[in-house]
């Protein structure tokens, strides 16, 4: 597991030296009309563009690549559910697959869904690509006043999880030790499973425990108001990438009304 | 400089019957240097939870009074720095020099004079890594000298250290060790808890003894303490210098071989390894951390396949293919962390886990001093009872061979005796065992070989 990473990217790329919370703002507000309306026309567009700016983010596009296959499967069963159930069948005839009728219609939804998947996750992964988890937190409270006791909190706790992938192959081959395996009966599996999961919970909640009172004892939400040994600051420019982030998004919903595409999620 | 008076200090935790602390009167002066002893449950911890504000009101009863330069601890918190066991859970961020400021942030230390500070702490205690240092790349030992600093980097008057060298190996140990030589300062006040007396004493000049029920059974400097109260300490599970075990040695030559591994690897973590044990012998493994002393008890215990080699246990080939039932009667696997090895809410019910006859039960748990804790929940089981029940556990399918990792691990004298002293009446009884381990006394006592692993 590789969840605390150093970003493969080049983190000195003009974007991804932005503001956290800045590339935060900027990625939420992009894929904001995304989830406006559902033509295929609007994901197409944001796609290409968030791919265009992709070098200035620093991120290759193999790096993109290797994070976003995760994805397929689930544009997949997307494809497959809307080509089998879509209520909607207009447009002309292509194919009739025994009792399914695929038409243009029937495939442009589906297309539009499958881009919009895409077209909705990669701002995310472009954030999360080129941003240190701790630059995060420390943006997302001098920046944007989000409690330290959350932020701060949260990252604490997010150091812990890699150690939880270890944890379940001991607990897991413990059992075997003892004497349990579930062989082909899934009721024994899903015991040991169960069983594995609550081992784990124990030492999840004791270390969090723990750790809790090892931030206490060093003064962590104490009432003293903190003081931040890393600066992060939010200059015109991140109000630039957020600013102009909204606009790009907006004027690719504005595409989509002016070629007719336009299909309003409600109504 | 701290000073610390307690007046008839007693401390009840919320749903206990029982005190964890009490009639506790006790003084210790400025820059005084003191190693905190008592058997298990006379309330070491609780009182150092108590010195360092971390028993809230509300969690429990509290009696007479307990005082930092004439403050209540709670409000003293600025003046007190506390280092735990457990590296892991100590550290909060990403980045090495991170973690130090991470303390002075919250004390609402003027951001241009946190770097400075920080660098001095890391200094002092001879962290060798630049401040950008992965918190996750640091070995147990580094990770520990790391706390340390971010206590240290505080400058507390009141430094409080709760066995912080329980949780190491002996290298990661001398560390810290090392790391507390370095930041001697006659002007903190220094209150030790550690089992490890020897390693201890070079570090103070007082010894406070807890009496379980109440109360100081001796204080003083360290020969009188010892010369008085030493072979009692010992019996309870102190370590004190100058009481040897005697080693004990197998009485019977070993018989047939139970388990040989040949030019077993498993990649990249253990380099090709030839090893056996038979009959009524120790086999000890021993090397450096990540060696792969772990992984080959894991191999030989039949949980993980090699990706190289072969290994053959009673004479059958392969024993990770085995049905994990066949698996439990014939090799016993002792983990590192009990607790993983426990899947029932009852100890009794932890040993019927396999149905073993009941006279095999009530055997173990008499042999293993759980009697009385039949009926506990085993994830409620202090440290040494625990470590006693998975070794029950392991045994209840009455494997000839039993494989442990680290199994005298952070233990007091009086379990580590009662674990060589039942591994030494195994082995007469004809069982093959094989201990990866760090501990040399372990070694020294109870050895019949040592395999010696080098990193790959």
């Amino acid at each position: 597991m590789t969840l605390t990473v150093t970003p493969a990217v080049t983190p000195t790329a003009p974007l991804a030296r932005r503001n956290p919370v800045a590339k935060l703002a900027a990625a939420l507000l992009f894929a904001l009309p995304l989830v406006i309306t559902l033509d295929p026309l609007t994901p197409a567009i944001a796609l290409a563009i968030e791919l265009a700016v992709l070098p200035l983010f620093g991120v290759r596009y193999s790096v993109l690549a290797r994070r976003v296959w995760p994805l397929l499967p689930a544009a997949a069963g997307v494809l497959i559910t809307m080509v089998l159930f879509a209520a909607d069948r207009d447009g002309p005839l292509l194919f009739a697959a025994g009792p399914v009728l695929v038409t243009t219609g029937v495939l442009t939804s589906a297309l539009g869904l499958v881009l919009r998947i895409f077209a909705v996750a990669l701002p995310g992964i472009i954030v999360f690509a080129t941003t240190d988890p701790t630059d995060l937190a420390d943006a997302l409270v001098q920046n944007a006043k989000t409690p330290a006791r959350f932020a701060i909190g949260a990252l604490a706790a997010f150091r812990l999880i890699p150690l939880f992938g270890q944890e379940w192959q001991m607990i897991s081959l413990a059992r075997r030790a003892r004497g349990l395996d579930a062989g082909r009966n899934p009721l024994a599996r899903l015991r040991i499973f169960v069983s594995t999961a609550f081992a784990l919970l124990v030492g999840a909640l004791r270390r969090g425990g723990r750790l809790a009172t090892a931030m206490d004892a060093r003064g962590f939400d104490s009432g003293t108001p903190r003081t931040f040994a890393r600066r992060q600051v939010f200059t015109v420019y991140d109000w630039l990438l957020v600013g102009l982030s909204l606009g790009i998004g907006v004027l690719v919903l504005v595409a989509s009304v002016v070629t007719g595409l336009f299909r309003p999620i409600i109504g | 400089m701290s000073e610390i008076r307690l007046t008839g200090f007693g401390w009840r935790h919320a749903g206990r019957k029982a005190w964890a602390v009490r009639d506790l009167d006790l003084h210790v002066a400025h820059g005084e240097r003191v190693l905190l002893l008592g058997p298990s449950g006379a309330g070491k911890s609780t009182l150092l939870a108590a010195l360092a504000g971390l028993l809230p009101e509300d969690s429990g009863e509290a009696a007479g009074t307990v005082e930092i330069d004439g403050l209540d601890p709670r409000k003293a918190r600025e003046r007190v720095g506390i280092l735990f066991q457990d590296p892991q859970t100590q550290l909060v961020m990403a980045r090495s020099g991170d973690d130090v400021a991470f303390g002075l942030e919250n004390r609402g230390v003027p951001a241009d004079d946190i770097w400075p500070l920080v660098s001095d702490a890391l200094d002092r205690t001879g962290f060798p890594y630049p401040i950008t240092r992965p918190t996750s790349a640091l070995s147990g030992g580094e990770a520990q000298r790391l706390a340390l600093a971010g206590v240290l980097a505080l400058r507390p008057g009141l430094l409080l250290l709760d066995e912080p060298t329980a949780n190491l190996d002996p290298a990661g140990a001398a560390l810290i060790r090392d790391s507390l030589r370095r930041t001697r300062d006659p002007d903190t006040t220094l209150i030790l808890v550690e089992h490890r007396v020897a390693e201890a004493l070079p570090l103070v000049d007082r010894v406070v003894v807890l009496e379980p029920g109440g109360g100081v059974r001796a204080d003083g400097p360290p020969e009188l303490v010892f010369d008085v109260e030493g072979d009692r300490l010992a019996a309870e599970g102190v370590w004190v210098p100058g009481h040897p075990i005697a080693p004990r040695k197998a009485v019977l030559s070993p018989g047939i071989s139970l388990v040989r591994a040949q030019q077993v690897t498993v990649s990249p973590r253990l380099s090709p390894t030839t090893v056996s044990t038979a009959e009524g012998e120790v086999l000890v493994v021993a090397g450096p951390n990540g060696a792969g002393k772990s992984t080959l008890a894991l191999v030989l215990g039949g949980l993980l396949k090699p990706t190289g080699g072969s290994v053959v246990a009673f004479a059958d080939a392969s024993p990770w293919k085995w049905r994990a039932r066949e698996l439990a009667g014939r090799i016993g696997s002792v983990f590192q962390n009990p607790e993983h090895q426990f899947v029932t809410s009852r100890v009794v019910d932890e040993l019927m886990l396999t149905q073993p006859p009941r006279s095999r039960v009530d055997d173990l748990l008499d042999r293993l001093r759980l009697t009385h804790l039949a009926q506990a929940n085993p994830f409620t089981l202090s440290g040494g009872e625990a470590r006693r029940l998975s070794v029950a556990t392991a045994l209840a399918g009455a494997p000839r061979l039993l494989i442990l990792d680290e199994p005298t691990f952070g233990q007091d004298r009086r379990t580590w005796i009662e674990l060589v002293d039942l591994l030494d009446s195994l082995r007469t009884d004809g069982h093959g065992i094989v201990a990866v381990t760090h501990d040399d006394d372990f070694v020294d006592c109870l050895a019949d070989r040592v395999h010696r692993l080098d990193r790959p």
